[in-house]
């Protein structure tokens, strides 16, 4: 890790996980990782490489390929007292484990009368980009993001992965992370300001007048790079990360279409029924008259993502995608 | 339609197979109970007042039900109350317990008062889950009673958690886990099995075999019927055990639960028992013959105790009715209560869905 210009730490979003997680573990004695190669192997990503070493097996468990049960003993040992974060692998995997997310850790409050909550942590990579074709490609963050009793964090800066750990654990609820695969050897600079996130608040990532352009997680960089485009074509565009994709943060949303007056939603998954259509639909719910044109979405094209290179990056949004739409929205 | 075997009663417990965890050392649990199974008028008086409490408890039920007072599916524990008394009876506070869809039994047997049962079945503001769950998920952190799970196999991970906690922390407490035949069908069992004894937890896996998936007779639904050798299969201590008899199944599950105390891992017992009521209220029951049935019942727990303690001299008629007079009114006074019970408002709806709704009223 070496030293930026300002005195920041140059680091990538890999190691900002690693060290929230050694920050967890060294924080709280209840705090423990489990998951499929997150120990010797170092985790499938590396997020957790050297953890084992540091903490030993019995905080550090590699598990069977068992996503419902070792997601389900999370569960019972966040009941028990226990702070588990559980590593599924990729969220395609967290398709095995969903009865326990679903009927269980999300349900368990409520159908117990408020006498059993779950403060459980589950880590996953999401998304696609690699060439690693439909079953490895998915982008199920807005299923997640459907179910009541849960919270759904998609951290797409170096500082979110960073800072948002430490909120989620304290959360006494279940609480989904999703690590966009493209992400993990972003580098930059860590702010050594930034602190815990608010995990109930999106962030505005640029300022900008003429256009939101609303995303979260791996499709903030290509949001990012198409306001880039945009400015030099005489268009101001804001760019809102959700981060926070269960609840989410309507005031962020909705103040910054006021401002703007027109907004793009860039969600990597597919089209229908996705968290892309509940962020446009409560914008047209609640600033409908402030909209000068209607809401766009680039999302995902409807098919299962392809592995040849052209196929996939034809499939998924792209910068060059956002900035067409905001230019339909615009001109 | 196939029939059902007859389960061989398992009067002398015998391993099919040993765990080769080594010896964990474990904290000495802090309460147990003296081993009087069979030998003990006053006890036998326990286990007696125990089952008849479910029995009489869920013959009411059904008359609620066809009264329209509680709704919903009620799936009847009638004839399998053996399980649910011999294991509790082998069970301390301190131990966990996770159960089925088809858990009054476990849960009036773990001393869950039954007015607290009874009103959540009225989905009252009183019941043990405050109206929010009903038959099918009855909770009480007080009892550590970790609820009704009411999808097959669903609540065998989460016990595993519980038991991987209290190994963790080395608390010499046990969760014991309650599933039918059918979810040995379902991969929790599978996974939960070979997570729990690759990490030598202290579960109890208290399968209650009482032959049938709903309507699917084991033969139907298992390639091989023998539940405890599959559990065998991964490296724990599994045997059968007559379900129909309260002295065997508390005799297995002390023995069960001192092994998990004493560190050798997670134990399987395949608790052979049957349901003598359908599946649920909604069951025509039309894949059960009748004969078979009727046989079942000839090995009535209750009967079976009673004729036992009859044939002590301690023991008569009065005494059985005096039991049936103490269960017939607590059962009263929990419909009373229920009945009075102030209902959840729909104000309260959002109640409970997140720690911080749950603060908010």
């Amino acid at each position: 890790m070496g030293n930026g210009p300002a005195g920041e730490a140059k680091t990538t979003y890999r190691e900002a996980l690693r060290e929230a997680l050694r920050e967890a573990l060294d924080a709280d004695e209840r705090v423990f990782l489990m998951g499929e190669d997150v120990g010797r192997y170092g985790g499938c990503f590396g997020v957790s490489l050297g953890l084992l070493e540091e903490f030993g097996p019995k905080r550090i468990r590699d598990t069977p390929l068992s996503e419902s049960a070792f997601v389900g003993a999370g569960i019972g040992a966040a009941m028990a007292g226990l702070r588990p974060i559980v590593e599924i692998m990729t969220v395609n995997f967290s398709l095995l484990a969903l009865d326990q997310i679903l009927n269980n850790a999300a349900t368990v409050l409520h159908m117990s009368g408020g006498q059993f909550p779950v403060p459980l942590v589950i880590r996953m990579t999401t998304g696609a980009g690699r060439q690693l074709a439909a079953q490895h490609s998915h982008s199920l963050e807005g299923w997640y993001a459907h179910i009541p009793g849960i919270r759904v964090l998609a951290p797409a800066t170096i500082e979110d992965a960073r800072h948002m750990l430490a909120p989620a654990l304290a959360d006494p609820d279940p609480v989904l992370i999703f690590e966009h695969g493209t992400l993990y050897s972003a580098s930059g600079d860590l702010d050594p300001a930034a602190g815990p996130v608010d995990l109930d608040t999106a962030s505005v990532r640029r300022p900008g007048t003429d256009i939101s352009l609303i995303t979260y997680g791996g499709c903030l960089p290509k949001a990012m790079a198409a306001a880039d485009t945009l400015a030099a074509d005489g268009i101001s565009a804001e760019v809102v990360d959700l981060r926070t994709l269960r609840p989410l943060d309507d005031a962020t949303i909705t103040g910054s279409v006021a401002r703007t007056h027109r907004a793009v939603v860039v969600d990597e998954a597919w089209r229908s029924g996705s968290l892309a259509a509940e962020v446009s639909s409560r914008i047209t719910e609640q600033v409908f008259y402030e909209l000068d044109a209607p809401v766009e979405r680039v999302c995902s094209a409807e098919v299962p993502i392809p592995y040849a290179r052209q196929l996939e990056e034809a499939a998924l949004p792209q910068a060059v995608d956002i900035v067409k739409a905001a230019h339909r929205a615009v001109d | 339609m196939t029939a059902a075997r007859t389960p061989k009663p398992a009067a002398n417990p015998v391993r099919t197979a040993r765990t080769a965890n080594p010896a964990r050392t474990a904290k000495a649990p802090r309460r147990t109970r003296p081993d009087t199974a069979g030998a003990d008028t006053s006890h036998d008086r326990d286990l007696l007042r125990a089952m008849l409490l479910i029995r009489r408890f869920e013959e009411r039920c059904v008359e609620l039900y066809s009264a329209a007072k509680i709704r919903g599916f009620v799936h009847l524990y009638i004839g399998e109350e053996a399980v649910a008394v011999g294991v509790s009876e082998a069970l301390t506070p301190d131990d966990a317990v996770v159960s089925t869809y088809r858990e009054h039994g476990h849960a009036l047997a773990r001393g869950i008062p039954a007015e607290a049962v009874m009103a959540e079945m009225y989905g009252k503001a009183t019941g043990c889950s405050h109206g929010r769950g009903g038959s099918m998920h009855l909770f009480d952190a007080g009892h550590r009673f970790y609820g009704g799970n009411a999808i097959v196999g669903g609540g065998l991970p989460l016990a595993a958690g519980l038991a991987l906690a209290d190994r963790m922390r080395g608390e010499p407490r046990v969760t014991c886990c309650f599933f039918g035949d059918g979810a040995l069908a379902e991969g929790e069992f599978h996974e939960t099995a070979n997570l729990a004894a690759l990490w030598g937890l202290p579960l109890l896996l208290a399968c209650e075999n009482n032959l049938y998936a709903m309507g699917t007779a084991l033969p139907r639904e298992h390639a091989q019927t023998d539940l405890a050798m599959r559990a065998a299969s991964y490296g724990m201590a599994a045997w059968a055990v007559d379900g129909m008899d309260v002295h065997a199944v508390e005799r297995a599950a002390r023995q069960a639960v001192e092994g998990i105390r004493a560190g050798s891992g997670p134990h399987f017992l395949e608790l052979r028992t049957y349901r003598f009521r359908a599946h649920s209220m909604y069951d025509p029951d039309r894949y059960r013959d009748k004969a078979e049935i009727e046989q079942w019942k000839e090995r009535d727990p209750i009967a079976t105790l009673t004729e036992r303690m009859r044939a002590r001299s301690e023991w008569d008629d009065k005494a059985l009715a005096t039991i049936e007079r103490l269960v017939a009114e607590e059962i009263d006074q929990a419909v009373e209560a229920s009945e009075k019970a102030p209902t959840e408002p729909a104000e309260d709806l959002l109640r409970f869905v997140t720690s911080r709704s749950a603060e908010v009223n």
